[in-house]
């Protein structure tokens, strides 16, 4: 009785250590933080730690802390990813392989949970706070401290998932929890609820984030900086941004309805008593859909930004860049329904729904034909980030034409929920977001670390990655045709599926060893930094203002602040010679705060409380976020004033 | 270089000859063939730009390579309002082709529409369980689990709906698929026109037994359709409401089986009772209840 008023539902058994897989990767994942938290005390780091980068509100830094987190995340989805695998080429025939259903299916749940939520999100965050300010001369976002707080709600997200691993268990129900699948009556342990607050408490760190970025692009944009003279990543980072302040509440309340049938037992998307399912599919997916195009368009920008300094020319028709990104952004809200064809609605919605989603390939399209037109008549240098560039390309063009296939319901009926699917969400995911990540990654790291990365273990990596990927996911369109279904834990030998899904895991494999590369490029590149030291700040012979100011960015970014005269404002600088002359002004600046740090640990907190409904837990943690956020309200010390001496003698040094 | 290749490519024949079971290539109904057919259709548009943006991408890439000085450079050139009209308005017509394809097939191939056909279609109810296939057919009162009978050239209506969670029913070489909800009915109308066995699937997850929630189904002459009626209305087993409700109770996979006689509410019952707002009255309602009462609400 006292037990179950101090820990809720958790006991002793909510541990799998009787289970060597889960037990093994839960004493891996200890070690590994025990090894952490020891060279940390050893080499006496953590206020070190605790100043530079916890309590950091500098958009540069929490960007490379997003980054950070989206690696180890892209570490655990990878390896969730090859042990499903591994799974179906061991489980064929008589053989059921070795993951039990019930283990197999919480791993490709996490594995899309993580691969969105946790490793794509913060990756494209990272990139956005490094990036964008920079591009648009400002010197921090329009809410640092909410930055921090964003940032270390997405940590406590990931957080809550990995933990899962270890105490009780993940959802089972695939990545987006369709009901009634996912109701208490038929998932009954946790699994579901620690989805629903890593999406919560996440979702609101990605609402604020959304909200901060689309208010930078707004007001703090430098002089002369005209809407269509921004930058593109800007522009596509604006739109993704606006998605972002439109389709998150849906998932929030989308999660709170399942939440409130699950813990009240009301009946939102139960199947019976007046509930429905099919309400929660379309919600999930008004969110679900836009997330895609969230995703993607930052990456359209990183590409737009690559080809233009690779080919030394302007971008191909900026303006029709912008117009179709702008298309792109509203018309992802009106193709939802296209995740559910076979739901059972009438023709004419079908066919209305599948028309509209082909119409967005139009302006997808013509951006393709802006990046070839870059290209042509350019002086092309074929670095990491270019070949990405190419990459994605020739890769995400057959993404597109399979999912106009797919937005064919008649086509539809046939290959939904197949790994025909599967291919196509990861040829247009890998093809598209991951290689405009990767991209990114190389372009800008010089800009945040001040040396670049070593050219050729990133072209190892690239090619592994290309080649991997097509090796692992063309079968799974053929197997796809062949009718075998998306998330099967076994299957019977006579279907002659076995043979491609061994390339499948060979592809796979191929993959990691692009990923060991990337790991291997950044060990080598931090060994021989002093060697690949980017001394000019311009390493690319650039063309934004990101370009403009030394490597790494000073805490500050711009001593002065810079007067934008056209597009592509610092290539046209270096063209015409053009010096802004140096005269300094005192620079706001915000000052470091735990508040962002402490609000999401205790938000942490809550919704581990709610997942074993630890009740006094939930009431004590609750009023301690209240109270943080009230304390902080009142905190009136936030800001203080770089002065003209002190930049002068730090502009000296560098 | 060939030699070392070689390998390489006989893996690569073997696959494409494994390849012969690609069940969406192989349709042996009207309706999967029609789906087929607009597949390769919507294919080969959309190859019509596709392939030329391939082969554009590695033909600038390969001209305006920095080595090759002798190309024209041009850094300040971004702008043509011609070229950009040409692929505004490409991909446009393309798409308004395809747009037109896809408006007239979605209502050709609505799986609700009857399939126009002299022969009177035949009825099977099919109800999605934790996790098999509990096939009815009211017209001849027998149930069968996880195997699907009928005539070839016959059009077949089947009504759907699920005890438990949401699941999709598909038969890849005759149809589409379509889900199959608790509390729903959804409809799908097939016709295989020519003999044969066919894998059936269950394509949406549902829990723990969903990989092995498969089941045949075999298209037959009308005579040997009547003997298989005849052989299941021999069989042992009876499918009353308790039979019903205790099968769909046990959560686990199941072999084949055949009912020689099926109650006649039993679908509607396992539908409706997810409908009625307070359980309890429900039930009671429910077995008051008559065959046609349920069809009214759906």
């Amino acid at each position: 009785m006292f037990e179950k008023m101090l820990l809720g539902n958790l006991t002793l058994q909510a541990i799998p250590y009787q289970n060597p897989i889960i037990a093994g990767a839960g004493i891996f994942m200890m070690l590994v933080a025990c090894i952490i938290m020891g060279s940390l005390f050893y080499y006496k780091k953590w206020t070190w730690l605790w100043r530079e980068w916890i309590t950091s509100v500098d958009h540069k830094k929490i960007g490379v802390m997003y980054i950070i987190l989206a690696a180890v995340m892209l570490l655990r989805g990878i390896a969730d990813a090859v042990m499903m695998r591994i799974q179906q080429v061991m489980a064929v025939g008589d053989s059921t392989g070795y993951l039990p259903p019930e283990h197999y299916n919480q791993i490709f749940t996490a594995h899309g949970v993580i691969m969105i939520f946790f490793m794509a999100m913060p990756f494209m965050f990272g990139l956005i706070n490094i990036v964008l300010p920079l591009q648009i001369g400002a010197r921090d976002v329009a809410f640092p401290f909410l930055n921090s707080l964003s940032f270390w709600l997405a940590v406590v997200g990931a957080g809550l998932v990995n933990i899962s691993l270890v105490i009780g268990d993940f959802a089972a129900t695939g990545w987006l929890a369709y009901p009634p699948l996912s109701e208490l009556a038929y998932s009954p342990g946790v699994g579901v609820d620690y989805y629903i607050w890593a999406l919560q408490i996440s979702g609101v760190g990605t609402l604020l984030s959304g909200i901060n970025f689309v208010v930078t692009v707004f007001k703090m944009r430098c002089p002369g900086m005209t809407f269509m003279r921004m930058p593109i990543f800007t522009w596509t980072a604006l739109c993704s941004m606006i998605l972002v302040i439109l389709a998150f509440p849906v998932l929030t309340v989308t999660l709170a309805l399942l939440f409130l049938d699950r813990y009240f037992g009301m009946h939102f998307f139960t199947a019976d008593m007046g509930g429905n399912a099919m309400m929660y599919i379309n919600l999930i997916w008004i969110w679900g859909h836009p997330e895609v195009y969230i995703l993607i368009l930052p990456a359209f920008g990183i590409y737009s930004e690559v080809v233009a300094t690779f080919s030394k020319k302007y971008l191909f028709g900026y303006a029709t860049m912008v117009w179709a990104t702008a298309c792109i952004t509203v018309l992802a809200f009106i193709v939802w329904l296209h995740h559910f064809f076979t739901m059972g609605a009438g023709a004419n919605v079908n066919a209305f729904f599948g028309v509209a989603t082909m119409i967005i390939s139009v302006p997808t399209g013509v951006k393709v034909f802006n990046w070839l037109f870059t290209m042509y008549k350019g002086r092309i240098k074929f670095t990491t980030p270019m070949l990405w560039t190419m990459g994605f390309i020739t890769t995400f063009v057959i993404g597109g034409m399979t999912g106009v296939l797919m937005a064919v319901p008649a086509i539809d009926y046939q290959v939904h929920n197949s790994l025909f699917l599967i291919a196509h969400f990861h040829n247009a995911i890998i093809g598209g977001v991951v290689f405009g990540y990767l991209a990114g990654f190389t372009y800008w790291f010089p800009k945040a670390f001040g040396f670049k990365l070593n050219e050729t273990l990133g072209k190892y990596a690239f090619w592994c990655w290309i080649i991997g990927f097509y090796v692992a996911f063309m079968p799974l369109y053929v197997l796809g045709l062949m009718g075998m279904t998306r998330r099967l834990n076994h299957y019977s030998a006579g279907n002659g599926w076995h043979p491609y899904l061994v390339v499948a895991a060979i592809g796979a494999f191929i993959i990691v060893a692009g990923i060991v590369f990337q790991i291997a490029q950044l060990i080598v590149s931090i060994k021989n930094r002093e060697q690949y030291k980017d001394h000019t700040g311009d390493p690319w012979d650039g063309r934004t203002l990101e370009w403009s100011i030394p490597s790494p960015a000073p805490f500050y970014n711009f001593a002065v602040t810079p007067i934008v005269n056209s597009r592509d404002a610092f290539w046209e600088a270096k063209q015409q010679n053009i010096l802004q002359e140096k005269t300094y002004e005192d620079i706001h600046m915000p000052k470091n705060t735990s508040a962002g740090f402490i609000i999401a640990m205790l938000s942490g907190l809550v919704g581990f409380a709610l997942i074993w409904h630890i009740t006094w837990l939930i009431i004590v943690g609750l009023v301690s976020v209240m109270t943080a956020v009230i304390i902080r309200s009142f905190h009136l010390d936030i800001d203080y004033y770089l002065t003209v001496p002190e930049i002068e003698k730090l502009e000296s040094q560098s | 270089m060939l030699s070392k290749m070689r390998p390489v490519l006989l893996i690569v024949f073997m696959l494409f000859l494994s390849g012969c079971k690609v069940a969406m290539l192989d349709p042996k109904g009207s309706i999967a063939a029609d789906e087929k057919h607009i597949m390769l259709t919507s294919l080969a548009l959309m190859s019509i730009i596709v392939i030329p943006v391939i082969i554009l991408a590695f033909l600038f890439a390969w001209r305006y390579r920095e080595g090759n000085t002798k190309a024209e450079y041009l850094p300040n050139w971004s702008h043509s309002t011609l070229l950009e009209v040409i692929w505004w308005s490409v991909p446009c017509v393309i798409i308004i082709i395809l747009g037109y394809i896809t408006w007239t097939s979605t209502l050709r191939l609505d799986p609700y529409k009857a399939i126009n056909n002299p022969a009177k279609p035949i009825e099977i109810q099919v109800i999605s369980l934790e996790w098999k296939w509990l096939f009815i057919y009211p017209e001849q009162h027998i149930a069968t689990i996880n195997y699907v009978e009928f005539p070839v050239d016959v059009p077949v209506r089947f009504y759907i709906t699920a005890e438990g969670p949401m699941n999709s029913f598909q038969i890849p070489q005759l149809a589409g698929q379509i889900y199959a909800m608790a509390g729903m009915q959804t409809k799908l109308n097939l016709i295989a026109n020519e003999l044969g066995i066919y894998q059936g699937y269950a394509t949406n997850l549902t829990g723990n037994g969903f990989s092995d929630m498969k089941f045949t189904a075999r298209a037959t002459s009308r005579a040997e359709f009547n003997q298989w009626v005849k052989q299941v209305k021999s069989s042992p087993h009876q499918l009353t409401m308790n039979a019903y409700n205790q099968l769909a109770q046990q959560k686990d996979n199941h072999a084949v089986s055949y009912y020689s006689f099926a109650a006649s509410d039993i679908y509607e019952v396992a539908m409706m009772k997810y409908m009625m707002p307070m359980p309890n009255r429900g039930e009671a309602i429910l077995s008051n209840r008559s065959h046609d009462a349920g069809k009214k609400h759906v």
